[in-house]
């Protein structure tokens, strides 16, 4: 708001005089915020209700807490997520330094297109890609662990880790990696004391941000996983098919706070130079 | 000893390659204060490239001290680089980039800490160890970079135009600076300038570039005094540039007068073109009696230690004659008189081109 008041062209335009622009402005906030308000709010409802308000109480966060297939699906949401995104984001620190760190080489276009695919094919359009391969396998194998989770959660990762990472990469000077061979440094130790330290905060960025998305997966998921291996989202989508109590709200909330908090330090970092 | 041997570098191929050296050859003495000096894009800094390792010669190799470097990677050579955006690393202090080159090669830790502080020391910056190096001014930066590069104590130091980015006065007291620490380490310098009168203050050598070749190598005397070419002689000073003819050791002016010269090697006897600097031109005075030339004056321009007088020769050739000025000097020649004009003795150079 500061910075665009400080850009304000001189003869005293503005974008907030022109006509509807606060009415926009207030259903634009409202359509976007005031749901997740109400949901945050009838989290804490002492009633079973999700409309009615009967006064504040934690029963639902308590009921969500001893809920074991709620304990059960976080517990495989986090660790989906973690290994998912740490995976990910190995991979994506390696695509960044081969399509930052080398001459332009054919194909090269070709390998962006690769990378950020699962930004560019709808979602439900690879999930019944790998819903098909994956039953074919679990059909020939008889295996049914959380692999086909890992993998397919891992893939849609990469593009995500690999955002910031490359975006930090390419503002970094080449000239610090001459520099440190300059000074006797090999290629592993270049690597090692200079690029590595330097494009670290967009690591944890891309690591971040790639965690939020693969927690926060439903499609996917639903397609892929096998029986009992449900996430926090996939539970919660299974109980609104049935009783929808407050508890659901709950979890939401909680997931809303862990993703807000992930997501403002992505910008902390990504913002922060040098 | 550095030894550049018909060292050629083209970049890219087929269409759009590029050649940014052609045939250079030169040798560099051991705690020889060597300076590039040459227009943008002549190709200084990817000669510096070569010898760093960064970059492989096309064609050509590169010996240091007899020894064939020309295929070793960049961190196996003992040589040094003092970059023109000075590429500290911004995540160490001052001391730990100092200390960069030395963890490196494995030096013990003692070692490090002993040589960090004298190269803070012989730069001046003690009381800067510990400073990020964001947190420091540009001088103070352009003399962390020169220590860094220098601490490993390498054989070559090379330096890109270290002082471009410094205003004037820091700019002649980091001349100094550098030219006391070349002597006191004896470290050969390898220096990159397009800044003639800095290559003419501090080195021991000059080599002109254009368009990716050597014109000249010499030391700043040779090159300002006696330049092979008109390139040269344009490119460092001012020039005034008259045609003559040259035979039997002299030369005779088509304006008039008649000058012993040595003649660089290849030119023959003939028409020839040659080279006067403007402080060796005097007039002589007003009338035409005793000079062997005579000329009009066409503009004066007076520049606070010296004055330029613009002149008219009968041929139609321009000539510069500058004057340094004395203290209490009467008035300014005025302009569209006839006056004389005398060359020093010795100052006429016959040019190769
Ligand atoms: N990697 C490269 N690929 C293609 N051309 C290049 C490359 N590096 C340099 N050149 C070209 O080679 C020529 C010489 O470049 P170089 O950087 O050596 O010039 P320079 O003498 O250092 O100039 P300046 O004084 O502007 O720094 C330039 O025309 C430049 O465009
Ligand atoms: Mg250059």
């Amino acid at each position: 708001m500061a910075e665009s008041r400080m850009q304000k062209p001189p003869k005293g335009y503005s974008v907030r005089t022109l006509p509807g622009f606060a009415i926009v402005a207030i259903f634009t906030l409202i359509t976007l915020y005031a749901p997740i308000a109400i949901l945050v709010m009838f989290s804490f409802n002492a009633g079973t209700s999700m409309a009615i308000w009967e006064g504040f109480s934690l029963r639902w966060y308590q009921q969500a807490v001893a809920n074991e297939a709620v304990q059960d699906a976080a517990m495989r949401s986090l660790f989906l997520a973690l290994v998912a995104a740490s995976v990910a984001t190995v991979a994506a620190t390696m695509a960044a330094m081969a399509t930052t760190r080398t001459r332009h080489f054919p194909g090269k276009t070709m390998i962006y297109a690769l990378i950020n695919q699962p930004l560019m094919v709808p979602e439900i359009v690879t999930a019944v890609a790998l819903l098909i391969v994956f039953a074919a396998i679990k059909v020939w194998t008889g295996h049914t662990s959380m692999i086909y989770l890992i993998v397919a959660h891992t893939a849609f990762c990469v593009p995500f880790a690999y955002l910031p990472i490359r975006a930090r990469l390419e503002t970094m000077d080449l000239s610090l990696e001459t520099a440190a061979q300059d000074l006797y440094a090999s290629r592993w130790l270049t690597f090692r004391r200079v690029t590595l330290p330097l494009m670290w905060p967009g690591i944890v960025a891309g690591l971040m941000l790639a965690f939020v998305i693969s927690l926060d997966d439903v499609v996917i998921t639903e397609f892929v996983k096998s029986a009992g291996q449900e996430t926090l989202p996939t539970y919660m989508l299974g109980q609104l098919r049935r009783v929808v109590t407050p508890e659901v709200n709950a979890i939401s909330t909680v997931i809303l706070l862990a993703g807000a908090i992930l997501v403002s330090l992505f910008f902390r970092l990504t913002s922060k130079r040098g | 000893m550095i030894e550049i041997d018909k060292v050629t570098k083209t970049f890219g191929a087929g269409d759009v390659a590029f050649t940014a050296l052609r045939d250079v050859s030169v040798t560099i003495r051991e705690n020889e204060f060597f300076t590039l000096l040459g227009p943008s894009g002549c190709g200084k800094t990817t000669l510096l490239r070569l010898i760093a390792g960064f970059e492989p010669p096309t064609i050509g190799a590169i010996r240091l001290s007899g020894r064939d470097i020309t295929r070793l990677p960049p961190n196996q050579r003992p040589v040094n680089t003092v970059f023109q955006n000075y590429a500290l690393f911004p995540h160490m202090s001052v001391a730990g980039n100092i200390a960069f080159g030395l963890e490196m090669l494995g030096k013990p830790k003692d070692e490090i800490a002993k040589t960090v502080d004298e190269m803070l020391r012989l730069v001046r910056m003690e009381e800067l160890k510990h400073r990020k190096t964001s947190e420091i001014s540009g001088g103070q930066q352009q003399r962390v970079a020169l220590a860094r590069a220098l601490a490993p104590h390498p054989e070559v130091l090379l330096l890109d135009e270290p002082l471009s980015a410094l205003d004037l006065k820091l700019r002649k007291e980091m001349q100094i600076e550098l030219k006391r620490l070349q002597s006191e380490t004896g470290i050969t310098f390898v220096f990159v300038t397009h800044d003639q009168e800095e290559a003419l203050t501090m080195s021991d050598r000059i080599a002109v570039m254009s368009g990716g070749r050597i014109l000249q190598i010499g030391n700043p005397r040779e090159i300002y005094e006696r330049p092979s070419e008109r390139f040269v002689a344009n490119f460092i000073g001012a020039s005034n540039f008259l045609n003559g003819q040259l035979s039997a050791g002299s030369v005779t002016l088509e304006a008039g007068g008649t000058f012993t010269v040595e003649p660089p090697q290849g030119v023959a006897d003939g028409k020839v073109s040659v080279l006067i600097r403007p402080e060796h031109v005097t007039v002589a005075g007003t009338g035409t009696d005793g000079a062997a030339l005579t000329a009009t004056v066409e503009n004066v321009v007076y520049s606070g230690e010296a004055t330029v007088a613009h002149l008219k020769l009968k041929t139609g050739e321009a000539i510069k004659a500058r004057a340094s000025n004395l203290p209490g000097a009467s008035g300014l020649l005025e302009t569209g008189v006839q006056v004389g004009v005398s060359v020093a003795p010795g100052a006429v150079t016959v040019l190769v081109d």
